[in-house]
């Protein structure tokens, strides 16, 4: 059984072929990377894969289960989480709740029992708090627990988007350039951070990134697009000596 | 200077925040139980007024204040509430009943709304709520069967298995204990996965998507709560106003209800009563202060000899006795509290209470935010 | 053919308060309720300049113009610069209460009894057994004129091209030098001269009283919605809409239709197609 497969996916905006005929693997347990210069489809493929787009052609295939048709809402409940470029995180609240909100895939009370806080929604309430503290702990978030989105710095808010991926217990991990707008130390976090998601909680994750340090140290495999079109799939290594990549992308 | 030390995860999920804060409420709750044997009947009648305007304030927060749904007609469902309970009442249904039914009715309106409310956004969602408002009101008037129409429907004191509330106290503990149970009601959904789905579909419906919340679902859930307060409510508001008529449901009506949420403070339970308080006793304060002030000036002036203080009461007690001036009021107070306080009075009174919890430390720039730009709500 | 002619000139009084409405929005996203009670003082003024003060028809409108297009961009200036960067619908509040005040400030200066303002239009043609009255005809013709210099204006000029971008990134606009906060108050004194026109056209024949306004600004809004906010040509073609229906509903259907069709044809038109008949729809990229 193949983890998670593309096949040939393709969606046109207009005029625009923003990918054309992409296809790729993901196996269970490996970090898969997908870099491109700008424009080049990466977040696209992403929006596609989390159902924010409907593709003109292809195929998403998850754990055996075709779920190109999935409405958006339900591919949480699958186990595919996701982070976003430019941070979506709910401004307003605070940093727990943002958490907490992610587990609402694994909420199982209903709407006349929230309403008189019954003793089992209490218990569940807890018990999802028990799961965002696991999450907080992994990721260093304790002082900024009860802080509002809008008082964080960038850098804390691009940890806790991915801390609220996280929490949705998720089964692949997609992280939309998860170190842009970080410093080298932050970046190194993060690294160590990914490592420990496929190490320590066996998620897969899926990756679109910039940073080609971080894409070696971390990836297993790398895909790389150009203009919508995949050019080279392989090991880091492989991918940077690759002539087409580097004409392409990495340049020099 | 008091910090509050977590010790258990319980702390964050509780109603109060530790034995300080529930003692103030006890205190406060004491309070509201005295105040009918303390004032006359009028000024209790009135708090009445402020308990019923809270239920509303709280059905309005929710989906304006926490769902961020913007809704101009709120005002169609508590006529509907209110002719509904009136309808059933007059039909011999017990009074329980009654009101079940009409909350019933309303939410199921409130459903209706909400659905084509699912693929709208801001404006457009508004301008529709504010349509079916203009209909609904065109429906009182005509459907006269069941409303009288303009004729008009008298309601009498409730009478709850066999016991007559026919007084100002005892309506007044009624409304109280309603609106006591409603705030309970909606701080549990509040602190609960629905009130979480809610805060996130106002400030990010796509990462909402994201986390599995279904939008069409949570939507709905908050226009059905919001609508079913609103019936509650109505059923009290057609008790106490006693006489119902179609044109007291206007959009002017719904204006001020939105008033209400916004001086009281968006996005807290807090600010729905504060709202309330003021949006229920700013009348009659007007109207008291119309007769107050020129008789008290003039007083001054006769006892100090300066008549100008006289004629400066008199012209202040003359312009508030000019009909329109309480909708100017309610403007100038709307537009300085978005000016001057965006927060609301409950913002205003966390800011109070946090300087002096944190006195002499207090920094008056605690609360400015940074310039902010405007940025397109097209693309939210 | 009467009704069509009534209903086309009221239609074309609720366009230009909808385009009003659709100016400011377009460029500053905020929706300025108090657009009606612009239009009534605007009337008001109008009244006093032509009435009172016994000026001429046309410069008693030009100083109606000219007063309340200023006092639209002062009220930019002073009251709604504050807001910049709180969430759209406080600041709607916000214009609901200022247009309350306004009521209240008209109610105080004028009384609330109703004013007649006498106009050079009173005069009826008759085309092929046709009765057509100046007044309407005078609306009609006068909106088509401000839209023609509207559309030129928006379009084809550095100021209204200017205003489009203030409207789309306001940050952006100021990097490019744009001088956006003067392109604000610019655009508040258009929508509130294109109001005041609307009041001075509507005055013989609705007359002018301080609630003239409310019930036009509803009517307009919705307009506006049905065209697709943000659509100047739908504005119109909204107002018009509206007003036809409003005119052949109240004489073909029962009584208390009158009111309520112009907002079932918006409810329908909304839950066919949520964004108007001219709006866009617009999602946010992530």
């Amino acid at each position: 059984m193949t983890f998670f497969r593309a096949d040939n996916l393709t969606i046109n905006f207009g005029g625009i072929r923003a990918v054309d005929d992409v296809s790729f693997a993901v196996n269970k347990g490996e970090v898969f990377t997908i870099i491109g210069p700008n424009g080049a489809g990466k977040t696209t493929i992403f929006n596609l894969v989390s159902r924010i787009y409907d593709p003109t052609a292809g195929r998403l295939v998850f754990e055996d289960r075709d779920i190109t048709d999935v409405p958006p809402h339900r591919i949480a409940a699958l186990g595919i989480a996701r982070t976003f470029q430019n941070i979506e995180l709910f401004e307003h609240a605070t940093l727990l709740e943002n958490l907490l909100l992610a587990r609402h895939v694994h909420k199982k009370s209903t709407f006349f029992g929230e309403l008189l806080f019954l003793p089992a929604v209490r218990q569940m309430e807890l018990e999802h708090r028990e799961a965002v503290e696991r999450v907080i702990d992994f990721l260093n978030l304790q002082e900024y627990r009860d802080a509002l989105i809008v008082n964080l710095p960038y850098g804390v808010r691009k940890v806790t988007e991915l801390g609220r991926a996280l929490c949705t217990g998720p089964k692949l991990l997609l992280l939309d350039e998860p170190s842009s707008g970080l410093n080298v130390e932050e970046t190194d976090d993060m690294a160590f951070w990914i490592e420990d998601i496929k190490n320590l909680l066996g998620i897969t994750v899926l990756m679109v990134e910039h940073d080609m340090n971080l894409v070696s140290a971390v990836s297993d495999r790398v895909l790389a697009l150009n203009y919508g079109r995949p050019i080279a799939t392989g090991t880091p290594h492989q991918i940077k000596s690759h002539p087409e990549v580097v004409r392409a992308y990495l340049g020099g | 200077m008091r910090f509050v030390f977590k010790t258990s995860y319980e702390q964050d999920i509780r109603l109060f925040r530790d034995g300080v804060a529930a003692m103030w409420y006890g205190v406060l709750a004491v309070v509201m139980l005295l105040l009918p044997s303390l004032l006359s009947s009028y000024y209790v009648g009135e708090i009445t007024w402020v308990f019923i305007y809270g239920i509303c304030g709280v059905s309005l927060m929710v989906l304006v204040g926490y769902t961020g749904l913007l809704s101009l007609g709120h005002a169609a469902f508590l006529g509907i509430g209110a002719y509904a309970h009136a309808y059933f009442l007059q039909h011999g249904v017990p009074w329980v009943a009654s009101v079940a039914l009409a909350t019933l009715i309303t939410t199921a309106s409130g459903i209706v709304v909400g659905l084509p409310a699912l693929r709208m956004t801001g404006i457009y969602l508004a301008i529709a709520t504010l349509a079916f408002a203009v209909i609904i009101q065109e429906v009182f008037t005509r459907w006269e069967a069941v409303t009288k129409g303009f004729a008009g429907m008298a309601v009498e004191k409730p009478v709850i298995f066999g016991v007559h509330f026919n007084d100002a106290a005892s309506f007044y503990y009624l409304c109280a204990a309603i609106l006591a149970l409603t705030l309970w009601m909606t701080r549990n959904l509040l602190r609960s996965p629905t009130g979480r789905a809610w805060i996130a579909i106002r400030d990010s419906e796509i990462a909402a998507r994201s986390m599995g919340v279904n939008l069409a679902v949570y939507k709905s859930i908050a226009f059905a709560y919001s609508a079913a307060l609103m019936g509650l409510a109505g059923a009290l508001f057609a008790h106490k106003i006693a006489y119902l008529a179609p044109d007291i449901f206007t959009i002017l009506l719904s204006i001020q209800l939105l008033l209400l949420v916004i001086v009281g403070g968006l996005g807290s339970l807090h600010g729905a009563v504060f709202g309330a308080i003021f949006v229920a006793l700013l009348p009659p304060t007007i109207a008291i202060l119309r007769d107050a002030i020129p008789a008290t000036l003039s007083d001054v002036a006769s006892t100090t000899g300066i008549g100008l203080v006289g004629a400066v009461g008199k012209t202040i007690g003359d312009f508030l006795k000019k009909p329109g001036v309480e909708a100017g009021f309610f403007g100038l107070i709307l537009v300085l509290v978005i000016l001057l306080e965006p927060l609301g009075m409950y913002g205003r009174w966390m800011k109070i209470k946090l300087f002096f919890s944190t006195f002499p430390m207090y920094k008056r720039h605690t609360f400015t935010r940074q310039k902010s730009y405007m940025k397109s709500e097209r693309l939210r | 053919m009467q009704l069509t002619l009534n209903g086309l000139a009221v239609g074309c009084i609720y366009g230009l308060v909808a385009l009003g409405f659709v100016l400011i929005y377009k460029a500053t996203e905020l929706v300025n309720f108090a657009q009606g009670d612009l239009l009534m003082l605007g009337a008001f003024v109008a009244y006093m300049a032509i009435a009172l003060w016994g000026l001429d028809y046309w410069v008693g409108f030009l100083i109606a113009i000219v007063v309340i297009a200023v006092f639209g961009a002062v009220l930019d200036m002073t009251i709604l610069r504050r807001v910049i960067g709180q969430p759209q619908f406080a600041v709607v509040m916000l214009t609901i209460g200022l247009g309350a005040m306004f009521r209240t400030f008209a109610s105080v200066t004028w009384g609330s009894e109703i004013y007649t303002l006498p106009t050079p239009f009173s005069g009826v043609t008759n085309i092929a057994g046709v009765t057509l009255s100046h007044q309407y005809l005078s609306i009609i013709a006068g909106t088509l004129i401000l839209c023609g210099v509207l559309f030129i204006f928006f379009n084809y000029t550095r100021i209204g091209i200017a205003m489009q971008a203030t409207s789309q990134n306001q940050l952006a606009a100021y990097y490019v030098g744009i001088p956006v906060k003067l392109v604000f108050s610019l655009v508040w004194a258009i929508s509130a001269a294109v109001a005041t026109a609307a009041g001075i056209l509507l005055a013989p024949v609705t007359l002018i009283d301080i609630n003239m306004g409310l019930a036009v600004a509803l009517k307009a809004f919705a307009a506006a919605v049905l065209g697709g906010f943000g659509s100047i040509p739908g504005a119109l073609v909204g107002g018009i809409t509206i007003g036809l229906i409003e005119l052949y509903a109240g004489a073909t259907l029962p009584e208390g239709f009158k009111d309520t069709a112009p907002y079932i044809v918006l409810l329908v038109m909304l839950a066919v197609r949520p964004q108007g008949l001219f709006g866009t729809h617009g999602g946010k990229k992530v």
